[in-house]
């Protein structure tokens, strides 16, 4: 791995206003770099002025060692291959001839393409599975197929470092981590540099192999992914008063039902995490437990329940918090549980259900949003 | 995609057909009447009458070489300028260049008649140019305030207006013994060319055009946008100097020698990149180029002949076949921005 592209003290902006201030950066092959930030932090301005579509205002870029200023547009574009969010209209072009601009460093004088060339086409139009748009109008396909056009015109163009500004917007779910799997790939077998900006933290973090955080104009914190979940950054970062991001799992929960819980779920081994999300979603407040600090639903619990009852892992559940959660239970009026069979270490939980029979507020999800569809409203629960 | 799109193959192959027919059409109509086999003969051989050898020669033959050049160098500029603007409505005539240069050609006949001296044909185009490019530069201030090209060319419109406004001002206070030949002039006509104008206008419009086939793998990178453009290679700060110096030129060229033609620019390309369905350079461009002589020859021809003797203005023509393709074009923009 060395180091391609350098950046040190990088001040950047519009019209003598600074957007981004002394930024160091560097990239080496093989790589993927990726910066998050919430919107208007810079992201894509520092991105703007490592490709050299905006002169920094002050500091020092570097390729391969050499001022990047300096570098010839035709050299900068073998080895920087870029897919930016500018909307393009190129009139009467197929999605393949798109593609086809990319091999434009490498010809003579008319831009005619060689086999070679075509080949190289082809490839990566297979790479991004595009090649049935071959001959379609690129201004009659969709956002997220003109993206990946972008793409596979970027690919061929076999660039050192490949720069992506929002890759993932206009994607649906699965050409985003098909996208993912992409990147990985031609940075893992080809060694190219790939630098990119993300709006989405999970993806982020699930592909990135070091991530750089942009705030307010600066870089606040570099590192791998798992430094980077490491404490409560992240949440401060993008100020996530409402919800909250899981360093563990990485992933995202939105802000909990408020009001006092007139419900307990008893769950575990994740069996209650689509009810967690239902009731959620429902804005019905409720309690869960009693789950192990180990117990995989634990996290989703913690951001979304009232109050989660926990005991120590690899124990029989504790008396104390059996006491608990059984005052839970008697105080709510309705009780839902997810669990169909109870071993040993997770005894205390039927007995919890027990209770629920003898005071007749077992019940089901259908029922409870019946009643509630009824009732008009959450107190009526 | 490496054997060739039968629309193209047709497309040339009409342009080519056209031309030839064209050409001899226009070499056989006239007020005199000269059979083909003569006009054949004086071409070849050199023989025939006197005066017709002349009429065909003298008349004929430098008129409709002037129409076909000066007609692809209008369609060509005017190709180059939908490039440079992204849009399809662009064109010397529409964005007030041609007016731009129609005025500074008045002012220097005006003051090189008044001191009693005849122009040399090069001095014509240079003010011309002058003049493109004194417009080209208005444009281009504006198109950075102005996003929207309607409002582009509406702008480009106002400024052709008053170019020649100031330009019929002039004309009326010249000399009388100038007015009927200023007046001819800012009209727009083919007639009148000499051999030596036909040779400036080869030498133009050749140089022209190659300079432009030159460009063709920047100009197609170009149509991708100036990011992507760049990350092709291309120095886009440069492409766009050699596009409006190229096309002013070109323009320029047809206004120093044959006035101001309108619609020929925005129309010709449209029509060629409609049907062959592709913007490409590399194959629209020489189309381009051979549509825009055909048109202008098809449009001398009706000029001359259809109210014969009198000679209608080359624009009146122009404007009936192209205006109404300038609205087709506008509307099928509109579908287009609504559809994608």
């Amino acid at each position: 791995m060395s180091v391609i592209l350098h950046a040190q003290a990088l001040t950047a902006g519009y019209h003598r206003t600074a957007v981004i201030q002394d930024a160091a950066l560097q990239l080496s092959s093989g790589e993927i770099l990726t910066l998050i930030g919430p919107n208007g932090a810079g992201k894509s301005t520092l991105l703007r002025s490592l490709i050299r579509q905006l002169q920094p205002m002050s500091g020092v870029i570097t390729l391969h060692g050499k001022a990047l200023q300096t570098v010839s547009p035709n050299r900068l574009a073998r080895q920087m291959a870029v897919v930016m969010t500018d909307r393009i209209r190129p009139e009467l072009m197929t999605c393949g001839e798109v593609v086809r601009t990319g091999r434009y460093p490498y010809t003579g004088h008319l831009g005619i393409l060689s086999c070679e060339d075509e080949a190289f086409v082809r490839e990566a139009m297979e790479l991004v599975e595009i090649t049935p748009l071959r001959d379609t109008p690129f201004q009659s396909v969709s956002d997220g197929q003109r993206q990946r056009v972008m793409l596979a015109r970027a690919i061929c163009q076999q660039p050192e470092i490949l720069v992506l500004d929002e890759p993932t917007s206009y994607l649906d779910i699965r050409h985003k981590l098909e996208l993912c799997s992409v990147l990985r790939r031609i940075a893992r077998k080809r060694g190219v540099a790939i630098l990119m900006t993300l709006h989405e933290l999970e993806l982020a973090l699930k592909c990135s192999d070091r991530i750089v955080c942009v705030r307010q104009g600066r870089i606040e914190k570099s590192g791998t992914p798992e430094e980077i979940i490491q404490d409560d950054y992240i949440s401060r970062s993008f100020r996530l008063d409402r919800g909250s991001f899981d360093p563990v799992s990485g992933t995202l929960e939105l802000e909990p039902p408020c009001g006092t819980p007139e419900l307990f779920v008893i769950g575990g081994g994740g069996t209650a995490i689509p009810l967690y999300r239902t009731l959620q979603r429902r804005e019905i407040p409720f309690y869960t437990g009693v789950l192990h600090e180990n117990d995989i639903e634990l996290p989703v619990a913690r951001a979304l329940a009232g109050e989660v009852f926990v005991t120590p892992a690899f124990e029989a559940i504790s008396e104390e918090s059996l006491q608990r959660a059984s005052e839970a239970v008697q105080r709510c009026r309705r009780v839902i549980c997810c669990v169909s069979a109870f071993g040993t270490m997770n005894e205390g939980n039927n007995r919890l259900l027990h209770l629920a029979q003898r005071q007749g507020s077992l019940t089901t999800l259908e029922e409870l949003l019946r009643s509630k569809q009824q009732g008009g409203s959450s107190n009526a629960l | 995609m490496n054997r060739i799109p039968w629309r193209w193959t047709l497309a040339y192959g009409l342009l080519l057909l056209l031309l030839f027919l064209l050409l001899s059409a226009s070499l056989c109509s006239g007020s005199i009447a000269i059979s083909p086999g003569g006009i054949w003969e004086i071409l070849t051989a050199g023989g025939g009458e006197e005066m017709q050898r002349r009429v065909i020669w003298e008349i004929r033959l430098p008129r409709l070489l002037c129409a076909a050049l000066l007609g692809a160098a209008l369609s060509v500029s005017g190709y180059l300028l939908q490039l440079f603007f992204a849009n399809p409505i662009a064109g010397p005539f529409v964005l007030g260049i041609s007016s731009g240069a129609k005025l500074a050609v008045a002012i220097t006949l005006i003051l090189f008649l008044r001191a009693g001296r005849s122009l040399p044909s090069f001095v014509l185009v240079l003010a011309a140019f002058a003049g493109s490019l004194l417009s080209m530069v208005l444009i281009l201030l504006l198109s950075r305030r102005v996003k929207r090209m309607s409002v582009l060319v509406v702008c480009g419109v106002m400024i052709g207006y008053l170019c020649s406004a100031v330009t019929e001002f002039l004309v009326t206070f010249a000399d009388e013994s100038n007015i009927v030949n200023l007046h001819n002039w800012s009209m727009g006509s083919f007639s009148g060319m000499s051999w030596g104008d036909v040779s400036v206008i080869t030498a133009l419009v050749l140089a022209g055009f190659f300079l432009a086939m030159l460009l063709s793998k920047p100009m197609q990178a170009y149509q991708l946008g100036e990011v992507y453009a760049q990350n092709a290679g291309v120095s886009v700060r440069v492409l766009r100097t050699e596009l409006v110096l190229l096309s002013s030129l070109l323009s320029s060229c047809v206004t120093a020698f044959a006035g101001p033609i309108s619609f020929v620019g925005v129309a010709v390309p449209h029509i060629v990149k409609r049907f062959m369905n592709t913007a490409k350079p590399l194959a629209a461009l020489p189309a381009c180029f051979l549509a825009g002589a055909d048109f202008c020859l098809l449009c001398d021809l009706l000029a001359r002949n259809l109210f014969a003797p009198t000679e209608l203005s080359i624009s009146a023509v122009t404007a009936v076949f192209g205006a109404p393709v300038v609205i087709w074009a506008m509307l099928s923009r509109q579908k287009e921005e609504v559809g994608g």
